[in-house]
């Protein structure tokens, strides 16, 4: 059951200021009354782009058809849902540049073959400078290389080793991974008494 | 010589299936909690890959997010919302899944049910689709937020990869004032250590103010850790915790409890435990504390002059003036005196019993401010049962507030309860990010119950201790 394997996303990008941006912003909670993921992209970043009035950067022509998204620190924080990932790899995107992620939503990219690379701030910054200034560049992420390359230059890039292994195999679904540890799961589960309610 | 081991670690290692290649942990989960919202797309993969669930005795589930809590009446006005609770009972059906629903009289926030059932216990291992899970590490668990594609995983597998977080131990010590509640601390931890400053962190909660918390106490504590950055937050198990969890339906009884003991005791860490990081607050200095910007971190005591934007360091400055321009407030100023417009009680982090009483302690001295609208909406059907037995419910209507069905509610307003335009919110919740209860431009305080009924009384917010 492998999946494709992710070495290197390159595209045109996005930059998208800030940071803290939560995943309410990001997929707002009454798109979340769902039963599947389908159409959820149109709703990225919903409130914000409104209230912006077609100012913002999803909305932006210049960065239209972008696949790499360049945020700031603690992108993605708060609720778990993984509508957000969803609804921003719906909307286009297939990689995520920070100076850093929330967990969950992090795990949550992993699980869908997304990678969250972060780069050192000078290095973001001149990213994100460098596309605003030329947003048709080429911007490539080789999670092979661990570098991310664009007009600005070729910036280390970090992702943490398990995540990059599960990229590069193309095993970030982690089912058929667990799946893969057969017994191993049930004598984990014989060996912790309250999963049988501390029998005698 | 070698270190004791903290209760994270001896959890962790216990439940740890194998190594994944790379460095990643396959981490057996023990219980496995599941709602309306982030359950039908994992059902809907799981089927698509035509796998059973693995261990269907090991999850529960329940209706929160989307519930109504004017009437629970059945099918909602929400179609939508209909739509989802049908999924969840096919779902539960079709696996041979527990639900607690709202005919089971055990119905409410999945964070609140799995406490009061006895579900959530001492060393254990919890995941559930939603960011709060870590609110049950209050008992000494190690439970994670996740997403739909982790449920999935559990589902199919009863594991999760995931990579292994350092352990910080936050010491809180002292005492705490007389009005300075549990929701005091925790948003007094996240001012202090950043929103992002727990990624990669599990928290570990001690100290003589966490020692001295009642369960509930710890519940709130422990809920907010995900604001901190930190996906998990516990206290280690102690009498308090045992003396909670004795007699409860689903926990061990009898002789197993007797058992259950020994091995909970045997999980709590070693008094020579190593941690990655230490930090020491003091709790005498905690005022009630207000979130005044749109992140949980943007708090300060009641009283305290909000920051101008000449006082926070330059890299903060944007995000300051962001928040302040959002919320239409000015720096320099105290949040003591702000005009409220609505007032909510309720949620995973302040939506129990205690939370409830402490609230109707002043709710009593009063009555709701003309032009307030309120929600009193209970953590669960147990809780709402509880405080009609108190007769918290007539106290409450006496004082001119809204007391409503249990459910998740204005927290995060996928229900009706919602926000209007710019509406100002005292509210019990966790999250004032933008948006957050239903309005694109509502705005949100967070502060503790007994200073949300305050406000409620006198239009605005103010400190609870002129009126204790």
């Amino acid at each position: 059951m492998a999946e494709a394997r992710v070495e290197r996303v390159e595209g045109r990008a996005c930059v998208l200021r800030g940071d803290d941006i939560d995943t309410d912003r990001i997929i707002p909670a009454r798109f979340l009354r769902c039963v599947t993921f389908d159409g959820i992209g149109e709703h990225a970043f919903a409130d914000d782009r409104e209230q912006a009035k077609g100012d913002h950067p999803l909305d932006d022509p210049r960065f239209r058809g972008a696949s790499i998204l360049v945020v700031g620190r603690n992108f993605g924080c708060g609720s778990s849902r993984e509508h957000a990932p969803q609804a921003l790899m719906r909307f286009g995107f297939r990689a995520f540049v920070g100076a850093s992620f929330a967990e969950i939503f992090a795990g949550n990219c992993t699980a869908l073959g997304l990678p969250c690379v972060t780069l050192a701030e000078p290095d973001l910054e001149a990213l994100m400078d460098s596309v605003a200034l030329d947003p048709a560049q080429p911007v490539v992420i080789d999670l092979v290389a661990r570098t991310v390359t664009s007009r600005a230059g070729v910036a280390k890039a970090g992702l943490p080793g398990g995540v990059r292994q599960a990229l590069l195999e193309g095993s970030w679904n982690a089912t058929a991974v667990l799946i893969d540890a057969g017994d191993a799961i049930e004598r984990t589960a014989r060996r912790l008494p309250y999963v049988s309610g501390f029998p005698g | 010589m070698p270190a004791g081991r903290s209760l994270f670690d001896k959890v962790w290692d216990a439940h740890s299936v194998r190594e994944l290649p790379g460095g990643q942990t396959q981490l057996f989960i023990g219980l496995h909690l599941i709602h309306e919202v982030t359950s039908p797309q994992a059902f809907a993969m799981l089927r698509e890959m035509k796998l059973p669930v693995r261990f269907p005795a090991l999850t529960f589930a329940t209706v929160d997010h989307i519930i109504p809590t004017d009437s629970q009446q059945r099918p909602f006005a929400d179609r939508l919302a209909e739509e989802m609770l049908v999924h969840l009972e096919r779902n539960c059906r079709e696996h041979g899944i527990r639900f607690f629903d709202a005919a089971s009289g055990k119905q409410g926030i999945v964070h609140v049910i799995g406490p009061e059932l006895g579900l959530t216990q001492p060393g254990t291992t919890i995941a559930c689709g939603d960011s709060h899970t870590s609110t049950h590490g209050a008992f000494g668990a190690i439970a994670f937020g996740i997403g739909t594609s982790q449920v999935r995983d559990v589902l199919a597998t009863q594991c999760l990869a995931l990579n292994r977080p350092r352990v910080r131990r936050i010491e809180v010590t002292g005492k705490l004032g007389g009005g300075v509640y549990a929701k005091d601390v925790i948003l007094h931890v996240i001012r202090r250590l950043g929103v992002n400053g727990g990624v990669g962190f599990a928290y570990e909660y001690a100290g003589p103010v966490v020692e001295a918390f009642s369960m509930e106490e710890r519940l709130t504590l422990c809920n907010m850790s995900i604001e901190g950055g930190a996906r998990v937050g516990y206290v280690n198990p102690d009498e308090i915790t045992f003396s909670y969890l004795a007699g409860r339906e689903l926990a061990p009884q009898g002789a197993a409890f007797e058992r259950a003991l020994a091995w909970w005791r045997s999980m709590a860490s070693d008094p020579d435990a190593h941690y990655d990081d230490r930090v020491a607050l003091d709790g005498a200095a905690i005022e009630p504390t207000v979130t005044w910007g749109i992140n949980p971190g943007q708090a300060c005591g009641v009283n305290e002059p909000i920051p101008r934007l000449a006082d926070v360091r330059p890299e903060e400055r944007a995000q300051v003036a962001e928040a302040l321009e959002f919320m239409g407030l000015t720096g320099g100023r105290p949040l003591a005196g702000t005009k409220i417009d609505v007032a909510f009680i309720g949620s995973c982090t302040n939506g129990r019993i205690s939370d409830l009483r402490e609230a109707a302690r002043v709710a009593k001295q009063g009555r709701v401010a003309p032009g307030v609208r309120t929600y009193v909406v209970p953590g669960s059907q147990a809780v709402a049962n509880q405080a009609e037995a108190e007769g918290l419910p007539e106290v409450f209507r006496a004082a001119g507030f809204d007391w409503r069905e249990p459910g998740c509610s204005m927290c995060l307003a996928m229900n009706p309860d919602k926000l209007v335009g710019r509406e100002l919110c005292a509210s019990s919740s966790n999250r004032n990010f933008k948006g957050r209860q239903g309005s694109p431009v509502g705005r949100t305080l967070l502060m503790s119950p007994a200073m949300v009924a305050a406000a409620a009384l006198r239009g605005k917010v103010v400190d609870v201790r002129e009126m204790l």
